[in-house]
């Protein structure tokens, strides 16, 4: 019998808020612990809560970059449950009237289009920070409270490949939107991952299991291969899948069963008196709506068409928002924009890959490849030098044209000089020079070489080459 | 919502709200709060189909704040508040057990 898995992601994403979602404790990574509380994020009695405008805009905006439908009413729920991350013994959630509902994302996997669609988005409250020592857990409520969106999936995805992409994908436009830096190590992208696996043909999913919480890509991706592994296997086997939540080893690569007790939650969801619900306008959404930034799909379509860059290098280009934008700026100073994207493509992300720095701290600006790429189409270096005089300027600054005079790197098109090399080519190697005359046009290629190598590769290719035929066919 | 007609089942609530009850205890609170179950129940002869369910009984929305940083308590009001503390964290019971 052939088996088919379905996946389907709850996947948290921290958004880029000053402030906590319901409190004005400043949203913080990696400060000293418990310094942004106050009594309403640790659940002091009486205090209450008041929603952060704008992690609603983002929420929506979100929605909207998803193709949600953003709820004209929605509502806040309580999740009860005992637990020291949550100071209040409930977490602040939308349970039946989310920010956003349906939605979708569309996304290339192995060269397949394939579209992914949403239940819904909905705003809740971040979780405390834990961390378990010996017989006993220290609680960090820095991150408690702080504006987080859930956006779930349908159960729709059928690979680890598909929730790979899918992923990788929302990622993308979630940095594109400014919604969200989208940081795993900072636990900015969270997912919950649901996988089942099912004889083809059935109609109703087999039991799914929950991997829970789990923020880098490449263990959410070996969860998944995993756990379709283990479920194909008990079920060829004639066994079941037991409904449950595993946790993932990643040093072992594999998902191990959870205590059970925790999966019998009951959270007694009811509406959250202390806060009225959220009506959206729709004059309001088209405002977020028109405030959308481009998104890197249709980056990718206007730099073909506009730009004329290969499909290739629009998608390198756009990968991540930090590149798109350097080359965005860069073209605000040149036309060149193959150009640009080779020096992106090439130098740019070798130097950033040896020295393990991000784009925004190269010393190479925007402006300054741009004058690069003008010295070289003005012919006044050539493309090698160029690529020397990025790396110098990668390395320790400066001006690109300060550095060629400096460096001594301009062509040489100046024909006194060429005509010397050419002459010195001509009388040192007289076969190529029979050789061309008697009609081996080729042979004109060898004397070329040897006046780039008489040039330390400083002259004018072109200009070598016009004078080595004015004075052969002369 | 049928546990109001099954009647309440006051250990499962109990523990899930992490209250120690005794045998008489539960027995107890299971008798009163079967009867209040009973009274709230009354709610059911009303006929509410024609009636659009409501979170808030007050027409008010979008009571929203400026996302503003404003102030937070002093840490050290915090670890005092605190059971107990280790270098500035919360510390509590061990609450998992891997």
């Amino acid at each position: 019998m052939k088996y088919e898995a379905t996946i389907g992601l709850e996947t948290h994403i921290m958004q880029k808020t000053q402030t906590k979602m319901f409190c004005a404790c400043r949203y913080e990574y990696g400060a000293e612990p418990n310094i942004h509380v106050c009594p309403v994020c640790l659940g002091y009695p009486g205090a209450l809560p008041v929603m952060n405008e704008k992690a609603i805009e983002l929420c929506c905006k979100a929605g909207l970059l998803l193709d949600c439908k953003i709820n004209p009413y929605s509502k806040w729920d309580r999740k009860n449950y005992f637990y020291p991350d949550m100071a209040k013994n409930y977490q602040i959630t939308q349970a039946d009237e989310p920010l956003c509902l349906g939605g979708h994302l569309t996304v290339e996997v192995d060269g397949e289009t394939k579209t992914f669609t949403l239940e819904r988005i909905h705003q809740e409250e971040n979780a405390a920070k834990n961390t378990h020592v010996a017989g006993a857990s220290l609680v960090d409520y820095n991150r408690a409270g702080t504006a987080l969106m859930e956006i779930v999936s349908n159960p729709c995805m059928h690979s680890a490949a598909d929730a790979l992409a899918y992923l990788t994908a929302l990622k993308q436009i979630m940095e594109y939107g400014g919604i969200s830096d989208c940081n795993p190590e900072k636990g900015q992208i969270r997912s919950d991952v649901n996988v089942s696996v099912r004889p083809v043909g059935q109609k109703e999913l087999g039991s799914k299991v929950e991997i829970k919480n789990m923020n880098s890509f490449a263990f959410i991706q070996q969860a998944i291969e995993y756990e379709i592994d283990r479920q194909t296997e008990l079920l060829e086997n004639g066994g079941s899948v037991v409904q449950e939540t595993r946790g993932f080893d990643s040093e072992r690569g594999e998902t191990f069963s959870q205590r059970t007790k925790e999966n019998a939650h009951d959270y007694r969801y009811f509406p959250e008196p202390d806060l009225m619900p959220v009506k959206i306008s729709a004059e309001q959404v088209e405002q977020w709506r028109s405030e959308l930034p481009e998104l890197p799909a249709q980056r990718r379509v206007r730099y073909v068409s506009e730009l004329g860059l290969p499909e290739y290098d629009a998608g390198v280009l756009t990968a991540d928002k930090a590149t798109s934008d350097w080359f965005e700026l860069a073209m605000q100073h040149t036309q060149n924009a193959k150009a640009v994207s080779n020096f992106i493509m090439g130098e740019m992300m070798r130097l950033l890959s040896e020295k393990e720095i991000p784009i925004s701290e190269s010393k190479v600006t925007p402006e300054k490849l741009a004058g690069i790429i003008a010295l070289i189409d003005a012919k006044t270096i050539s493309t090698g030098a160029g690529k020397q005089v990025f790396e110098i300027v990668f390395n320790d600054g400066g001006d690109p044209k300060a550095i060629v005079e400096e460096k001594g790197l301009a062509q040489v098109s100046d024909d006194s000089a060429l005509e010397d090399w050419a002459d010195e080519a001509i009388a040192a190697n007289p076969k190529p020079v029979e050789e061309y005359k008697a009609g081996n046009a080729a042979s004109i290629n060898f004397l070329m070489g040897q006046v780039m190598k008489a040039s330390r590769g400083k002259a004018n290719p072109g200009a070598v080459m016009q004078m080595l035929k004015q004075k052969l066919d002369g | 919502m049928t546990e109001a007609k099954e009647g309440m089942d006051v250990g499962y609530v109990a523990n899930l709200a992490r209250i120690e009850l005794t045998e008489e205890e539960t027995a107890l609170f299971q008798g009163q709060l079967d009867q209040v179950l009973h009274y709230v129940e009354q709610l059911d002869e009303l006929d509410v189909s024609e009636v659009e369910p409501t979170a808030h009984a007050f027409p008010v929305f979008n009571v929203f704040r400026k996302d503003e940083v404003g102030q937070s308590l002093d840490h050290a009001v915090i670890i005092a508040n605190a059971p107990a503390a280790t270098e500035g964290e919360i510390r509590v019971p061990k609450i998992i057990d891997q």
